[in-house]
């Protein structure tokens, strides 16, 4: 158990990133908000068939890692606890979808293969992107950026909440389980009935924590704005930093680029 | 100029539940004073705590603090008057950082940047725990979260501190720490606490809760002389005025 806390639950690791120093941490929080939002459109918008288009697309998460000195192994680590998700959304494509759409010397491909791979690929795409916006710029950050490019504020600060009941809850459902599991030594598995009391009470629990926490920051002034302590600033460089991998998403989302490149080489070769 | 008084009348409140915690509370408490509020689990006194910087409208009653009565619109300035340290730090502290945690009031109060960064360093300074400024909350230890929790209420420089049970889950080292800390403040202190040695350590006055109710209100030395009361209100005499049952009555 105390392997699935410090893995899964661990989200605050990602805050803990936010307060490095680098180039990308500095930009200022909008830029970074705007740039990943582009990306993510573009990866979605790639059709459930097109594996090679998106593929250039990984630039962004691998030029933002290194400027940005992540850990790598910790953010893929993130991704493939979140990668169940994606494959029961993916599973069933290779068996639904069966007609052969392309030959890899000779096997048959079917069409269900490589969209179970193309949505595997976005989806890690994207949750990666949202994964390096979070630890360059801290998810309080993220949230006044939404703020400020106008997302209403009960939404952002909901937001802002539930990002900090997430650790709340998670911390508190893991105490319980913990409890319970020293308790009941022969048992592997939670019997159904344990599980729905302790989910209840879970929730509970949560939601007077939740309300206690609420009343500490009421205490201290909060009026539904966490304030930066840096005025937000948009200069130059922000604004360079998102036109040009904007524009570098354009490009990709129109021009199949391995492709070309491929016909390049094999043009050249002949 | 009375902005320091902290005046409860025959407050009462009842939670969602139905528990009545509190059933007709009154006192006055002065500009300067150090006011110990003791009683068994439940007793309510974290619920009275609640009430006087508003974080709990009273069902029934009124609680003052210097000119206003608390009302929506002294809200905000009972809340800079009235530094509140809860009883969990971990309610308390839900910043990335301690200097952003710290930061945290000063900003809501709308100050200028410098005058925050000055007053976030001391306040950290004052209570030791300045080295800690880029560190996670949640990792620190229980005694440098409860040092952080009083700081991110002290860059508020509010006139009063109420503090409840403060020297929960400390080793003896640091709540040794804690009480010369809060015993260097000016403030006027209102802490909650079953820890009575704490209470005689730093309360002239005490205030004895019983169910809801006030049993007894006056001099610390009195009332935790008085062996009914203590037993009445299920609590016990410190240690420190008790005679000692190792080496013997001298
Ligand atoms: N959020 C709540 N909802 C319902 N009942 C509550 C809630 N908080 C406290 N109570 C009840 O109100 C009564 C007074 O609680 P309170 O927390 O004020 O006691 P306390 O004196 O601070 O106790 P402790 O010394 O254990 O902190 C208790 O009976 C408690 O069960
Ligand atoms: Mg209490």
């Amino acid at each position: 158990m105390s392997k699935i806390e410090s893995a899964l639950f661990d989200l605050s690791g990602l805050d803990a990133l936010a307060l490095q120093q680098s180039p990308i941490h500095r930009l200022d929080p909008r830029a970074k908000v705007l740039t990943a939002l582009a990306f993510a459109i573009t990866v979605v918008s790639f059709g459930k068939y097109d594996l090679t288009g998106p593929l250039p697309l990984l630039a962004y998460p691998v030029v933002l890692i290194v400027l940005g000195d992540l850990p790598p192994g910790y953010l893929l680590g993130k991704l493939i606890i979140a990668s169940p998700f994606a494959l029961v959304v993916g599973v069933f494509n290779p068996l639904l979808d069966r007609a052969a759409l392309t030959q890899l010397g000779p096997l048959n491909v079917s069409g269900g293969w490589i969209s179970f791979g193309s949505i595997l690929l976005r989806f890690g795409l994207t949750l990666l992107a949202a994964l390096i916006l979070i630890a360059t710029t801290g998810f309080n950050a993220v949230c006044l950026a939404l703020t400020r490019l106008r997302v209403p504020r009960v939404l952002t600060v909901q937001l802002m909440l539930l990002y900090r009941y997430i650790f709340v809850l998670t911390g508190e459902g893991a105490r319980m389980v913990r409890a319970w599991s020293l308790r009941a030594v022969s048992e592997r598995r939670m019997p159904s009935r344990i599980f729905s009391s302790l989910a209840g009470q879970l929730l509970l629990r949560a939601l007077d924590r939740a309300q206690r926490i609420h009343m500490a920051m009421l205490s201290r002034g909060f009026e539904g704005e966490i304030r930066p302590i840096r005025p937000l600033r948009l200069g130059a460089a922000d604004a360079a930093f998102a036109l040009a991998w904007t524009g570098f998403f354009v490009l990709v989302r129109f021009y199949n680029i391995p492709r070309l490149l491929g016909r390049l080489v094999t043009g050249i070769a002949q | 100029m009375s902005h320091h008084i902290v005046e409860v009348k025959d407050l009462a409140y009842t939670y969602p539940g139905g528990t009545r915690a509190l059933r007709g509370v009154s006192f006055r408490i002065v500009h300067g004073e150090s006011v110990g509020i003791v009683g068994a689990n439940g007793a309510g006194k974290s619920t009275l705590l609640r009430h006087l910087n508003g974080t709990v409208e009273p069902a029934q009653g009124s609680v003052r603090v210097g000119d206003f009565p608390i009302t929506r619109k002294t809200l905000h300035q009972v809340r800079r008057t009235v530094g509140m340290v809860f009883q969990d730090p971990d309610d308390q502290l839900f910043m990335p950082t301690v200097y952003e945690d710290v930061a945290f009031g000063p900003l809501n109060l709308g100050l200028p940047t410098a005058e925050i960064e000055n007053r976030v360093m001391q306040s950290l300074d004052t209570v030791g725990a300045a080295h800690l400024r880029d560190r996670p909350p949640y990792r620190l230890s229980g005694g440098e979260k409860r040092a952080v929790a009083i700081a991110t209420v002290l860059s508020m420089t509010p006139d009063i501190l109420v503090l409840d049970e403060p020297t929960s889950n400390l080793d003896p080292k640091a709540r040794r720490q804690l009480i010369e800390l809060l015993r260097s403040f000016r403030h006027t202190k209102i802490i909650a606490s079953h820890d009575l040695d704490m209470i005689l350590d730093l309360c002239e006055r005490t205030i004895v809760i019983h169910e809801g109710r006030i049993t007894a209100d006056g001099p610390t030395a009195r009332i935790f002389n008085d062996q009914n009361l203590l037993a009445e209100s299920h609590l016990e005499k410190p240690l420190r005025m008790q005679a000692c049952p190792i080496c013997g009555p001298r």
